[in-house]
């Protein structure tokens, strides 16, 4: 399993999701800056980690999506190699094309930091082949732009293939009502490419890899792509 | 050539911080405010003459990068 974590300027959980990706695959990724023009040799999996690059000038994600590694993520994409965006991740996978729709404003206009539980919508993709099928996981939110929009037609194609990946619910699994804190249509907290080797989620599983530290429920999606890659 | 370029939310697409500017012009007391829109301004300054070349170098960055057509509508108005 070779890994890739993008850093851009502002990034700021590229260590959390690499400390992830060695808890889960075993190996360490290996670190790549936004102004490099070609991904390691042999990469398989890219990791668009969160933080606020660029300092959300413009819009989050809108610099760091035209950055020059930007062009060899597309093609990579473009091969079926596995993508990961995570909060400012997703926001640049939405900017850049990779991902259809955008990350607004979230509706109570707050910034959200708290643990949070998902429904994993479906288990048999190279990022959730760890879970059990309609489980609930606990993972962590902070993101004051995770208010997922698209125009009807995209929604109803993104239900319609079962590109939801994951939805926002309370702790017994009851999706949407306050669960959904920042707004987003149909409750979506991450959503796949059309071939499903694209993923991208506001909330981080990369916080919850330790016991120790609130649970493993993120871990699980780390260690099932090193079994998937 | 001097240009200024709007970028507005299009119709529909929920506006929180309007919303909230709109609240604070209501407590402080500012009368007959029906709504507001937030948007971005942007003045562009450009090494050219020709007023086609201008616009085409516009809405080439409006579409590339200044504003996003999944919620965003642009315009630009080239001075003189």
């Amino acid at each position: 399993m070779n890994a890739a974590v993008i850093v851009f300027p502002g990034s700021n959980r590229e260590r959390d999701v690499a400390a992830a990706l060695r808890a889960g695959t075993g190996s360490a990724p290996a670190m790549v800056w936004h102004a490099d023009t070609d991904l390691p040799a042999g990469t398989d999996l890219v990791v668009l980690p969160g933080g606020f690059s660029y300092g959300d000038y413009l819009r989050c994600g809108a610099i760091a999506a035209r950055a020059p590694i930007m062009d060899a993520v597309r093609a990579h994409a473009a091969r079926g190699g596995l993508v990961l965006g995570i909060c400012n991740g997703f926001q640049i996978l939405v900017e850049s094309g990779l991902l259809p729709g955008i990350l607004t404003r979230n509706k109570n206009l707050r910034f959200i930091c708290k643990t949070q539980h998902l429904k994993v919508e479906r288990v048999d993709t190279r990022f959730t082949s760890g879970y059990q099928p309609g489980q609930v996981i606990e993972v962590a939110c902070a993101h004051g732009e995770g208010n997922y929009f698209a125009d009807p037609e995209t929604i109803e194609r993104l239900e319609g293939d079962g590109r939801v990946a994951f939805r926002y619910c309370d702790a017994a699994g009851n999706v949407g009502g306050l669960a959904n804190a920042n707004g987003s249509i149909n409750d979506i907290a991450g959503v796949y490419s059309e071939k499903l080797n694209v993923l991208g989620m506001m909330p981080h599983p990369e916080n919850l890899i330790d016991g120790a530290v609130g649970g493993t429920d993120g871990l699980v999606l780390f260690a099932g792509l090193a079994k998937a890659a | 050539m001097k240009a200024r370029v709007t970028v507005t939310l299009k119709t529909g697409v929920l506006d929180p911080q309007g919303k909230a500017i709109e609240g604070a012009l209501g407590s402080l007391g500012v009368p007959g405010v029906e709504s507001v829109r937030q948007g971005k301004l942007f003045d562009v300054e450009l090494a050219t003459d020709d007023r086609a070349e201008a616009e085409a170098t516009l809405k080439s960055m409006c579409e590339k990068l200044l504003a996003n057509t999944v919620i965003e509508s642009y315009r630009y108005d080239i001075a003189g």
